[in-house]
């Protein structure tokens, strides 16, 4: 600041001085909010190792993996994980397997084939269902669909998984839609001119063109979609049973790793007792299993990238 | 035929624009009775100043304004022999950009190996032997020069091209269909000396097989390379003539002045 004051000093440099200084305080306060975000993400996963630690030192990690019983709350405990992520892995599968085609052919039809107007209307109306409480989907999946589908198949049990994880799929679609149209939209209108000019219909030009050249966009979007799937709550806590049950076989009822926490959560566990310490273990399992669908996505997403 | 049009001096005409008006969908009248022809072997060039309606004119010839709703054609532009007026509404506008291709400002191959780019109009209409698409390929690529560059990477994304060998592929693209007739729409402005003087050989040759319409901002480029050369201004078709004789002699006062550098 002494440079200032120094009359040697021009007020263009002056003020550039002022100008350096406001630009350091900006630097640095984006820097906080980017470090801030760093630090939760980090407390979390502290939180969860330091409280699952303890669990270990109690159950060995091959018992945790192998085991196919979940039973920590039962007089004769059981900590197999597998007992719900195998409910997480059902439920997620059956939801992709209703959200990423629908979610895919709505952001062609989005970005490709709709009218300026058509898609104003319909874009909100989607981002609408992204804004549905998940708890009235999970009772949607409960009195709707799991009676609809007893119709078609009459063994099915009152919980069980293949409504909810419709449901849940149905919930994403637009998570997938608005993602992948906006990735589409962002190809730019000289690559649909260069495929039109060659003869390409409208289908060719987003089959062939547009959407390889959106492709790491739209694979962004299937990740999203499968996070947004695993970490799921309300839905699968509602309609699947809250029974821990080592199956993949959707027409059972089972319990998913997230219904498994809120249910036991909200029951009166002892502080440190090894049925609270459950619950860590059950979220870092969850963590890594996002962590490690994240990375295989990313992982996709660039050998996409690179060879189209 | 090179002894019949050495007889002849008439040029023989691929394609005829008459009474010519187009607007865009906003109501601006882009293009005001452009009568145009276009001859077979030779290059047009279409010059003005920006906004005069000269890229407007050359997206009439593929119907690339029938992908923004609104746009509004009004007279006819014929396509010779078989006098089809591609701008009628019963011809399929997918049909005519088989006959006719088009190279754009900027190099826009699309996200695939360079093999895959050129062979994409090929397999827009079908052509499935990967004998054929090998041929027609290679073919393609050398018609562009560009075949001694790339063969052995012909599985490369076409995007680690340089800016000219992309701008190159894309006319390889164009070129792999055996088009009548191809629309260049100021396709060197985006680069660099060389890879512009590579571009406008690759034209003086291409003009042997077909006919090229080509818009250019750069008024030397237009005298380089053009048997024919047309100025417009304000929508309207200002002067029409071979090149030689609108850049020595030409016979509006506007033309004159634009060229001299006085206006535009």
């Amino acid at each position: 600041m002494a440079k200032l004051e120094n009359p040697e000093v021009s007020p263009r440099l002056a003020k550039n001085l002022r100008r350096n200084i406001l630009e350091r305080c900006i630097e640095f306060g984006l820097l906080c909010s980017g470090i801030f975000a760093i630090f939760i993400t980090l407390a979390i996963i502290y939180v969860l190792v330091s409280e699952a630690i303890p669990f270990f030192q109690h159950v060995s990690l091959y018992d945790f993996l192998t085991d196919t019983v979940w039973t920590p709350n039962y007089s004769i405990k059981h900590y197999g994980i597998m007992a719900l992520v195998s409910g997480t892995l059902t439920t997620t599968f059956i939801a992709l397997l209703v959200a990423v085609p629908l979610g895919t052919i709505t952001a062609i039809y989005l970005s490709e084939f709709a009218t300026h107007k058509v898609r104003e209307t319909i874009k909100p109306v989607l981002e609408l269902l992204v804004g549905v409480p998940t708890v009235v989907f999970g009772y949607f999946a409960l009195m709707l669909v799991t009676p609809l589908l007893q119709k078609i198949y009459p063994d099915l049990t009152t919980f069980n998984m293949l409504g909810p994880g419709i449901v849940m799929g149905i919930m994403i679609v637009p998570y997938i839609a608005s993602v992948a149209e906006d990735a589409m939209r962002a190809v730019p209108m000289a690559m649909r001119e260069g495929a039109y000019a060659m003869g390409a219909t409208r289908f060719q030009t987003a089959i062939k063109v547009i959407t390889p050249a959106a492709i790491s966009g739209i694979i962004a979007a299937y990740i999203l979609a499968i996070s947004r799937a695993v970490g799921e709550t309300m839905i699968v806590a509602i309609a699947a049973g809250q029974q821990p049950n080592f199956t993949f076989n959707p027409v059972e009822s089972a319990a998913t790793i997230t219904a498994y926490i809120v249910s036991v959560a909200l029951g009166d566990l002892e502080h440190g007792g090894i049925g609270y310490q459950s619950i860590f273990a059950a979220g870092l399992t969850l963590l890594l299993m996002t962590l490690m669908f994240n990375i295989i996505g990313h992982a996709v997403r660039k050998k996409f990238a690179e060879r189209y | 035929m090179v002894d019949k049009k050495r007889k002849h001096p008439k040029e023989i005409i691929k394609a005829e624009s008459n009474a010519l008006n187009f607007s865009y969908a906003d109501g601006t009248q882009a293009l005001k009775n452009i009568n145009l022809p276009v001859y077979e072997n030779k290059i047009t060039a279409l010059i003005g100043p920006s906004g005069c309606g000269k890229s407007t004119f050359l997206r009439c010839f593929n119907r690339m304004h029938d992908l923004y709703p609104g746009n509004k054609y009004d007279g006819e532009i014929i396509l010779h022999p078989d006098n089809t007026n591609i701008l009628d509404k019963r011809v399929d506008p997918i049909e005519v950009r088989m006959r006719i291709s088009m190279v754009f400002q900027k190099p826009n191959p699309f996200p695939k190996s360079i093999y895959e780019n050129v062979a994409y109009g090929l397999r827009v209409r079908g052509e499935k032997n990967k004998r054929v698409l090998d041929d027609k390929v290679e073919e393609a690529l050398k018609g562009a020069s560009l075949w001694d560059e790339v063969k052995k990477r012909l599985h490369d994304l076409a995007f680690n091209l340089s800016g000219g060998q992309q701008q190159r592929l894309c006319i390889a693209r164009a070129l792999a269909t055996d088009p009548e007739i191809m629309l260049f729409d100021e396709p060197t402005s985006a680069l660099d000396p060389i890879a512009t003087m590579n571009i406008e050989e690759l034209m003086a040759g291409l003009k042997e097989k077909l006919s090229i319409l080509i818009v250019t901002h750069n008024m030397q480029q237009a005298a380089r390379i053009s048997d024919y050369t047309a100025y417009m201004y304000l929508g309207e078709l200002v002067e029409h003539d071979k090149t030689n004789k609108v850049f020595t002699n030409p016979r509006k006062k506007e033309t004159e002045d634009y060229i001299t550098g006085k206006f535009g």
